[in-house]
């Protein structure tokens, strides 16, 4: 069970702030006293729409978001798991590098920008420009996960990490257009099939392995958690996995 | 049908009376031009004369020399783009360079004249009276509030925090991966002894540039290669990236063979794989979604300055007051002539304005508009000389970076080679056989001293001005006269003709 799902640990120290009304600055400001007081739990109450919740924060703690979390929610994020209770809008995980972030409800667009580790799982939909040049380095691997479906622009640039779309109660096509175009790294899986021409011209279909469909089962596993959704009628073979078939797409370009 | 239809630039001569055999000169070409075979050879057709070997020879028996090959003149059809013509016939590619633009353009810099004091008021001697070098970047109040305070006064405003310069010339951003470590270490050991600040480029901190991070600026460009909490953190200032004087526009693409080991490390990317720097940043497709960004690196950062880089563009006023106006501190000019490791040549040469005109529709615009207190403004992009940083400063900049000058100062010799990770003076290159030969201290040395030059023929002009701080000179366009310039760009500048 992940963190998220099990809640509070022992000897949490645990405080609710009620955000209603409070500028997005004084809010944030309060987060980090909070967090330097000890706090391991902060929950948010009455937050609607404030800006940079999380942004920057790097110590293991939990916040919980009652609310619709604002632009830039856990940008350049370090390690916090944030949970919100609502819809989140854009730039959500903006240049992440590690942390989770579970939004119970849909997210903007630019969700996951650059983001570097740590994964983001969103049980509604997402919007356009998702995973724009997400990359994975050494041992990180940032991972998308969205319930539902995304818009124009899926994996944009993509370096590295794993994009999942789980369509629930969607027909496909599940993205947009120009899917996956520039991708040079990381893998994206649909559930259901993909038309080949919403793909970009760097990415192709290739069939599951047994290495993906087990990495599925145990992140599907983990999303149902902390989503709080019964997941038992999504199966593996379901997906198409999307690859790009060059690390180099943009290598003959030049001449000197 | 030979290989290749174009014909040598260079010439590569080796004197064998004088040639001693020692084969220094095969060891220091980093473009492998020579070999031995019971004597020095060399194959002139890769030669981009660099002078590492010249300048290493003992016995000096090494020329280089321009290939005098006559070609049939025409005036538009000059040897370069025939040239040009025959390499993409064959290859089908774009043209890649190096350094700034270097077609002719005509160079507003070089049509500026500096005023002086004679007679009706009294210039200073810089030798014996102090000179304000002194400068502040970042966000000025619109009014500072004083009280009285035992006999003496106290400042009641909050003042944000500033970069604080003991020069007014900064080093320009440029990235570990296009540059070698050691450039690096010598920019930012140089920046800590000047007391000015030297600018990660896009490529991330190296930990070694660890004990200097209060003379660096970090940034965060399309790419976020290496940017995380404590990298955007641990700099004085953080700037954003949009654009670069040499490649307005477009994105970067760093090949995967530069992204070794240590590369990958800083820009957090595996090993190997090609560093992509998409054109725009896809989360700021507006003046809002900068200010979205510019707040997003506040809040990390507990309220660093913000810097913005953009490239001189033919809008740049209007973007200017955008930027300034979505909380920027700082905006830095990169003008049409600013240097880059690699850029399409059609990008390079054509693309963007002067850094001059840019400067003063800038600082025109934001005076306009009342907000100039709001941000400093910085030039770059073909600042050569403390004559250039005089009459930048003049037109209406804050302070001037300099990124070409300062590896000029590290050796390099312009041959606009960059891209192919070749330099033989260990600038623009991985190899480690290459890049062991920039000492850093050495290099900080190097620039030391030339931003010290700088610094004192700066203190003269300003002692001939009349004037005894750097800020007596900021945007004071009566100050510069012009010389062969048409009266709209004359009228663009706000500054005089000479004589008048
Ligand atoms: S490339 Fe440089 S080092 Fe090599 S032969 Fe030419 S001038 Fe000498
Ligand atoms: S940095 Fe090196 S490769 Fe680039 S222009 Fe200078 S000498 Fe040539």
């Amino acid at each position: 069970m992940s963190k998220a799902a099990t809640g509070r640990e022992e000897e949490l120290k645990s405080v609710t702030v009620d955000a209603t009304g409070v500028y997005y600055r004084e809010l944030n400001h309060r987060v980090r006293e909070l967090v330097d007081e000890g706090y391991r739990e902060i929950i948010l109450d009455g937050v609607n729409g404030q800006r940079y919740i999380g942004d920057g924060l790097v110590d293991d703690v939990t916040i919980i978001i009652n609310g619709v979390a604002g632009n830039d929610l856990g940008a350049f994020m370090d390690g916090p798991t944030v949970i919100v209770n609502d819809n989140a809008q854009d730039g959500v995980a903006n240049t992440m590098n590690s942390g989770k972030i579970v939004v119970r409800g849909h997210a903007g667009d630019v969700l996951g920008y650059g983001m570097r580790g740590g994964k983001v799982f969103v049980t509604g939909d997402v919007g356009y420009r998702v995973g724009i040049h997400m990359k994975s380095y050494k041992e990180q691997v940032p991972v998308i996960v969205a319930g539902g479906r995304a818009g124009d622009f899926f994996g944009e640039y993509m370096a590295g990490g794993v994009m999942v779309l789980l369509g629930l109660g969607e027909e496909p096509p599940l993205t947009g257009d120009y899917l996956g175009t520039g991708m040079h790294g990381g893998n994206i899986f649909l559930r259901g099939p993909v038309f080949e021409d919403q793909l970009g011209k760097e990415v192709r279909q290739f069939p599951l392995d047994e290495e993906d469909r087990c990495f599925l089962e145990g992140l599907l596993e983990e999303f149902a958690a902390d989503a709080g959704m019964d997941l038992s009628g999504v199966k593996t073979d379901e997906f198409s996995k999307l690859s790009p078939f060059s690390h180099r797409p943009y290598g003959n370009m030049y001449c000197y | 049908m030979a290989g290749s239809m174009v014909t040598s630039e260079f010439l590569v001569e080796v004197d064998h009376q004088r040639c001693r055999r020692c084969k220094r000169c095969i060891l220091n070409c980093g473009f492998g031009v020579f070999d031995f075979q019971n004597m020095t050879t060399a194959d002139s057709s890769k030669c981009v004369a660099c002078h590492r070997c010249v300048v290493f020879c003992p016995e000096e028996a090494i020329t280089i020399t321009r290939n005098p090959l006559a070609f049939k003149e025409h005036p538009s059809w000059e040897v370069d783009r025939r040239k040009a013509i025959w390499k993409q016939a064959q290859s089908s590619g774009m043209i890649l360079t190096g350094m700034g633009n270097d077609l002719p353009w005509l160079n507003v810099f070089d049509h500026l004249l500096i005023d002086a004091c004679q007679v009706t008021n009294p210039s200073i001697d810089p030798l014996r009276e102090p000179m304000e070098l002194k400068t502040f970047l970042g966000r000025k109040p619109d009014r500072l509030e004083v009280s009285a305070d035992n006999g003496g006064f106290r400042l009641q405003t909050e003042v944000g925090n500033n970069v604080e310069l003991a020069v007014p010339i900064m080093f320009s951003g440029m990235s570990y991966g296009s540059v070698s470590l050691n450039v690096h270490k010598s920019l930012a050991i140089a920046a800590e002894k000047l007391g000015t600040v030297m600018n990660t480029g896009e490529g991330g901190l190296h930990p070694e540039l660890t004990p200097y991070t209060d003379h660096i600026i970090v940034q965060c460009a399309s790419g976020r290669f290496g940017v995380h909490s404590d990298y955007l953190n641990a700099g004085v200032a953080v700037e954003i990236k949009i654009g670069q004087g040499a490649k307005p526009g477009i994105g970067g693409h760093l090949p995967g063979e530069k992204i070794g080991r240590e590369v990958s490390g800083t820009r957090m990317i595996p090993v190997g794989t090609d560093a992509l720097s998409p054109a725009p940043h896809h989360d700021i497709y507006s003046i809002e979604d900068l200010r979205q960004l510019i707040y997003a690196l506040k809040e990390a950062t507990g309220y660093k300055p913000v810097s913005v880089k953009i490239a001189t563009v033919h809008n740049v006023a209007a973007i200017a007051s955008g930027i300034a106006r979505a909380g920027a501190d700082i905006i830095y000019l990169d003008g049409f002539r600013g240097g880059t490791g690699a850029s399409p040549a059609v990008i390079r040469d054509h693309v963007g304005i002067p850094v001059e005109i840019a400067i003063a529709v800038v600082d025109k615009q934001l005076r306009s508009e009342g907000i100039r207190n709001l941000v400093s403004i910085i030039a770059a992009g073909g600042i050569r000389s403390s004559a250039d940083v005089a009459k930048a400063i003049a037109l209406g900049a804050d302070a001037v970076g300099v990124g070409t000058a300062a590896l000029i100062a590290l050796g390099c010799r312009l041959c606009q080679k960059c891209y192919t990770g070749n330099c033989s003076w260990g600038i623009a290159t991985q190899r480690p056989e290459l890049t062991d030969r920039l000492d850093p201290d050495w290099g900080a040395e190097r620039l030391v001293n030339l931003i010290n030059a700088w610094s004192l023929e700066l203190k003269e002009v300003l002692g001939a001005l009349g004037v005894n701080a750097v800020e007596s000179l900021r945007g004071n366009r009566e100050r510069l006269r012009a010389l062969g310039l048409d009266s709209t760009t004359m009228d663009i500048l706000d500054v005089k003709p000479a004589g008048r």
